[in-house]
């Protein structure tokens, strides 16, 4: 069977849980083989991870040449590995740079490029969920190497054990690929809770929470879930960009979304809809989110978070 | 200086989208706009060469789409862009995001006399594809560096340094002229066209350019040879209406707890 590349997703080495659900849709288009792209000295470390879910062999790269530049070298790295491997296809996660670096691996080698699936069938047939997750679409790419960017929880990783033997793959970047060069970054602070796209469960706050998120960080906490935010909330300044939820936010599809003080408008809706469970603390009856929600509550959320918080925690013991 | 931004008319988001038989987006039996996060690129192209007001730099919209699609470059026009060039050719109904690319890439040389600009001004995605892989894939075919989902946009001679909310960090970019650059809905309100702007736009050159003016063959575009073909595309079942309590006296978070323990999230 030939190799299925996918592109580890890792900070610092530490291997992120979409690999996982890649590696597993990966292994239905044949001998999973992941891409560890970071300092060298990780790449072990990695491979112990990723060879519990399959993958036979670990292509290690050299992040020196790459990591301080955007998208046009990680692509360059990637089509000098699918030339020597031949992959039946590349699996990327779904992210704002994964996204791109699929694009232009996609006009390198010529092949076609399905972003954002979120399942991948025997034969590559892949589904994504399109406007504002009002439609499905399948579909297949049908020139070249398929090119498939995946989105977080679309698939429950399978474990597997594989050999997960490590290869170093020597990449060569050409001047003309480091031209757009990352001059300062902040790494955002760890706020201890689960990553907003990854995340099981998220509870959102929205216009409706008046600026003050502690009740919505309290019940967050209480389930263990990730907090996020409309636009709405992101534009008043009471939250970072990153929170934001949203057609020009992070697309998330936890176990459960839990909507607070929003209103459901359509580019919210594109970024939740797809979300497993669904529930709305909202104190206008006529909200469009109640048309989405498994079980929604009419009231006030500083006084219903804290109370549903309590009860919570009281289940809990 | 020169700048083109490449703009796109989409369906309205709010009215009822939907596919064709042949499951491409139907674009033209629905209403239609310059895409909202489209306006955010004109802004910043506006912006730009009003802060470099000592230069002279040209800003033309750019569109590839049906007939209808002209709205989306008037508008542009009408916001404050100097010139506007749609291409439309019935060969390219269907096109994905690759060949797209392809004609956006000829057409941005020639809007330059066909050399590159110094700018390539590209919104953050379209409304209804949403795949925010064109700037990206142009850049490739124009061999110019990407500076992309920029929330603010600084230039200096012909140094740019955009800010932006990478994946896991803030980051700040540099790049040189000539760029593909793409901005997001951070990056500041979009004006409203004036009354003036209107009444303007209505004498600034708007070309109409074919495959044929861009000497791209209608073989390399258009449904039959996307390089990915959509298969099947359905309506999401609608979602089972949910129950909804109204809170009295603390009953609603009650409620709620016994939802959330009976499937099992407590
Ligand atoms: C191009 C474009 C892109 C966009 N992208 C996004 C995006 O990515 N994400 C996004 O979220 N939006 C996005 N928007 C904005 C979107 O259209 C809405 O404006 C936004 O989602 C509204 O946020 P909201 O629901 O918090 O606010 P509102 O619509 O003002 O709703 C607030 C809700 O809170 C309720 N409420 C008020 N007080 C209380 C209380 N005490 N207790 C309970 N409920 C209360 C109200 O009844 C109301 O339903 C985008 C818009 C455009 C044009
Ligand atoms: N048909 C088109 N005409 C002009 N510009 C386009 C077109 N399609 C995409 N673009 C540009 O590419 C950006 C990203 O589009 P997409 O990759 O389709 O999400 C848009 O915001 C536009 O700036």
């Amino acid at each position: 069977m030939s190799e299925v590349l996918v592109l580890i997703d890792h900070v610092g080495g530490e291997v992120k849980k979409p690999t996982y659900e890649l590696l597993t849709l990966a292994a239905r288009l044949g001998t999973p083989s992941a891409v560890f792209i970071g300092d060298p000295g990780q790449a072990a470390g990695a491979a112990e991870k990723v060879k519990a879910y399959g993958a036979e062999k670990v292509y290690a790269i050299d992040d020196a040449q790459i990591k301080g530049y955007l998208v046009a070298p990680k692509a360059e790295a990637l089509q000098q590995l699918a030339a020597q491997v031949a992959p039946a296809a590349v699996l990327l996660p779904s992210s704002a740079e994964n996204k791109e670096v699929a694009g232009r691996l996609a006009i390198k080698l010529e092949s076609g490029l399905i972003t954002d699936a979120v399942d991948i069938a025997d034969g590559g047939v892949t589904t994504q969920s399109v406007f504002a997750g009002g439609f499905t679409a399948t579909a297949k790419v049908t020139k070249g190497t398929p090119i498939i960017t995946v989105k977080p929880n679309s698939a429950a990783p399978v474990e597997s054990a594989a050999a997960g033997s490590v290869e170093q793959f020597a990449v060569t970047i050409s001047d003309a690929a480091k031209t757009a060069q990352i001059v300062a970054a902040q790494p955002r602070k760890a706020s201890g809770r689960p990553e907003l796209t990854e995340a099981a469960i998220v509870v959102s706050g929205g216009r409706g929470t008046g600026g003050d998120f502690t009740a919505v960080e309290g019940l967050a906490d209480a389930l263990g879930a990730a907090v996020g935010a409309s636009r709405a909330a992101v534009d008043s300044g009471w939250i970072p960009h990153t929170f934001q939820v949203g057609q020009t936010g992070k697309t998330v599809s936890p176990q459960l979304y839990v909507a607070n003080g929003i209103s459901g408008a359509i580019q919210h809706r594109a970024g939740m809809q797809t979300s497993k469970t669904i529930v709305a603390v909202n104190k206008d009856e006529e909200a469009p989110m109640f048309e989405l929600v498994d079980f929604g509550v009419v009231g006030d959320l500083h006084t219903v978070l804290p109370a549903l918080t309590e009860e919570i925690n009281k289940r809990k013991g | 200086m020169n700048i083109v931004v490449c703009v796109k008319y989409v369906p309205d988001a709010t009215g009822d989208r939907s596919f064709e038989a042949d499951n491409t987006v139907d674009r033209v039996g629905v209403d239609g706009l310059l895409s909202e996060l489209d306006e955010y690129a004109v802004e910043q192209a506006l912006q730009l060469k009003e802060k470099r007001s000592d230069e002279e730099i040209t800003v033309t919209a750019l569109t590839i789409g049906p007939e209808k699609a002209v709205d989306a470059v008037r508008k542009a026009l009408q916001m404050g862009a100097d010139k506007a060039v749609h291409v439309q050719d019935e060969a390219i109904a269907g096109s994905d995001a690759i060949a797209t690319s392809l004609v956006l890439a000829e057409a941005v040389k020639k809007a330059n006399g066909g050399a590159v600009p110094e700018v390539v001004m590209c919104g953050l995605a379209s409304t209804d594809a949403s795949m925010s892989v064109v700037p990206a894939m142009l850049a490739e075919r124009l061999g110019l560096p990407q500076v992309t989902q920029a929330s603010v946009v600084e230039t200096q001679g012909d140094q740019v340094r955009i800010k932006r909310d990478g994946d896991t960090a803030t980051e700040v970019i540099g790049g040189t002229m000539p760029l593909v650059l793409s901005v997001t809905d951070q990056s500041g309100e979009a004006r409203y066209p004036s009354f003036k702007g209107i009444m303007a736009a209505k004498k600034k050159p708007l070309e109409t350019w074919s495959l044929a003016d861009l000497g791209v063959e209608p073989a390399q575009v258009g449904l039959s040879v996307a390089w990915s073909q959509v298969e099947d595309t359905a309506p999401r079942p609608p979602r089972t209406a949910g129950e909804i309590v109204k809170d009295e006296d603390g009953s609603g978070a009650v409620a709620l707890a016994g939802f959330l323990a009976s499937k099992k999230f407590i």
